[in-house]
């Protein structure tokens, strides 16, 4: 009865037809992947300028306000180096202990935060998600970028830290660029397949905390996972090495530091790096376009 | 088919006097998804431990609300269209998959172009300036960093937040609520639109800037090709549109003239 109240003029077709007929288009329907990108990239400005707000905005309320973008990573470091460092005395095995632990911090605190961030992507956006239209990856990459600026805060300090405490200054050091490169990667990949996940999952923001604890210990950030090959199967340390957190850091250390210990030769941990940084960036990316109608209904 | 294509952007009908249509939903069922709704027993670890062990299908955290249950309509370029219906009746969700910005959960929705939905519920960043705010706003919205400058203090003008000093670079979060509904109305009002969507824009700001919003969106309708207004104010629809669409829970109980649909709508709510 309701159906029949709307007078057709095109009366014989099915609405599907006329709007075949005069070239309407569904509404939300999935953009294809070389569209989406095209579309992600005409936002990109509105990607930056959300990322750069985040950051302004993360500290606004403290009284200390940006001083927070440094002091956040350094307490952190002194935590740790406090308790591993002083108190456990992890350090025995490794040279210039508190540099090697600023270091692995630091990277893993990039994945974690991306991770953490990502998982929430859709589901603490969805009021923005309800009610403008954009490429829903938007979202996802700015976290990354946001957390990508805290990065560069941090690097800035580490450089700090590692000068302080008596690294030489050599040409090795422009490779943290590269590795900062492929964790970036990386991390927009974690991020949007986490953002997916965390979209359908809710659980899945709760588990978060354990699984990045978990993969924290298994990277090397406070102590050599050199450590690991004595107690575990073969099969287990070679999952151990393999781990993407712990090729990245390596790859900073070895950069930044004169005799970090590495657990396989650098060319090995650059193209291991190279094929995380693809095989996650890339997977993720389709893997969140996939769903792309999906994420305003929360 | 060439000829259709050739018509002027601004004809309502075609050369052999068809209408043409801008908006179709065909059947469509649009279903929310509401997590952590359920509450007392239901809500305590141990029950959700004996859901796990007992297999049970259906969790009582996650509620599905059919909001709009089997909806078609045909809409023609040229026409404003008022959607009345009570709290809850799902008008608000309707616009936001006809924006594209819900999927549909059975049925489909064909647009001409991208609907925009204009909305004062646009969650933007209480922690920064309005001025911030402006910007991320319409970058959102897809303009282009020339195109923001330059209609970034029309939107602050147009806004009036600036009336009582220079409230545009404070937080907005300071801001009272209706300042935050006045400055989100004229971001999404910025941009022109080829089909325009307004939900309940027009009940925003005081009796000054809703004369003020009720000219811009004259303005913006003559230049969409349709505009859906949703609105509790039986006057504004009778003012501004001259078809009315009626939803009660999710259903269409009337389709027609305003004047007879209103007049309906408000025997039905007098009778309740």
């Amino acid at each position: 009865m309701a159906n029949t109240a709307v007078a057709d003029a095109d009366s014989g077709l099915t609405r599907a037809q006329l709007a075949a007929r005069y070239g309407l288009s569904v509404a939300g329907a999935r953009p294809t992947l070389a569209a989406y990108v095209r579309q992600l990239w005409a936002y990109r400005h509105f990607i930056s300028a959300y990322a750069h707000a985040k950051v302004t905005a993360s500290f606004s309320q403290a009284r200390l306000g940006q001083l927070w973008q440094v002091l956040t990573p350094l307490t952190n470091a002194a935590v740790y180096f406090l308790i591993f460092g002083v108190i456990l005395n992890t350090s025995g095995e490794v040279e210039n202990f508190i540099a090697y632990l600023c270091v692995g911090l630091f990277v893993f605190t990039f994945t974690q935060s991306v991770a953490l961030g990502g998982v929430q992507a859709i589901t603490s956006h969805l009021g923005l998600i309800r009610a403008l239209h954009f490429p829903r990856a938007a979202l996802p990459f700015a976290i990354t970028l946001t957390q990508f600026r805290h990065l560069v805060t941090a690097i800035v300090v580490l450089v700090a830290i590692v000068l302080v405490t008596g690294e030489p200054i050599t040409l090795e050091w422009l490779l943290v660029l590269p590795a900062m490169l492929l964790q970036t990667v990386f991390n927009v990949g974690l991020a949007l397949a986490l953002a997916r996940a965390g979209s359908k999952m809710t659980d899945l923001k709760q588990v978060m905390p354990f699984v990045m604890r978990t993969w924290m210990y298994g990277s090397g950030v406070l102590y050599s996972v050199q450590n690991f090959a004595k107690h575990l199967p073969t099969w287990a340390a070679t999952l151990v090495e393999l781990n993407p957190l712990l090729i990245y850091i390596e790859l900073f250390r070895h950069a930044l530091m004169e005799n970090a210990p590495l657990t396989s030769a650098a060319p090995r941990l650059w193209l291991l790096a190279t094929v995380w940084a693809l095989l996650v960036g890339i997977g993720g990316f389709v893997y969140f376009w996939r769903g792309e109608k999906e994420y305003g209904r929360g | 088919m060439a000829d259709l294509n050739a018509m002027p952007a601004d004809a309502t009908t075609t050369a052999v006097g068809e209408r043409i249509p801008t908006v179709i939903v065909d059947d469509v069922h649009l279903i929310y998804r509401v997590y952590g709704a359920s509450s007392g027993a239901a809500a305590s670890p141990v029950a959700a431990l004996k859901r796990i062990v007992t297999r049970e299908k259906s969790r009582p955290t996650l509620r599905e609300v059919h909001a709009v249950k089997g909806v078609s309509f045909t809409a023609y370029r040229g026409e404003a269209i008022g959607l009345i219906g009570s709290n809850g009746s799902g008008k608000s969700t309707l616009l936001r998959a006809v924006a594209g910005l819900m999927p549909a959960t059975r049925g489909a929705i064909y647009t001409q172009g991208q609907p925009s939905l204009l909305g004062v519920n646009a969650a933007l960043l209480g922690d920064l300036s309005g001025e911030r705010n402006v910007t991320l706003g319409c970058l959102a919205m897809g303009m282009t960093p020339e195109q923001v400058r330059k209609v970034a203090p029309e939107i602050i003008d147009f806004s009036g937040i600036n009336e009582r000093g220079d409230f545009a670079s404070l937080p907005m979060r300071t801001y009272s609520s209706g300042m935050q509904a006045r400055l989100r109305f004229s971001i999404s009002a910025a941009k022109k639109h080829d089909v325009l969507l307004i939900d309940e824009a027009l009940a925003t700001g005081d009796t000054r800037f809703r004369r003020r919003s009720e000219q811009r969106i004259r303005q913006l309708r003559a230049d969409a090709g349709t505009v859906f207004l949703v609105s509790h104010s039986i006057g504004t629809i009778r003012d501004t549109c001259e078809r009315s669409i009626w939803l009660e829970s999710g259903v269409i109980r009337m389709d027609g003239p305003t004047d007879e649909v209103t007049k309906a709508y408000e025997d039905y709510m007098a009778r309740r």
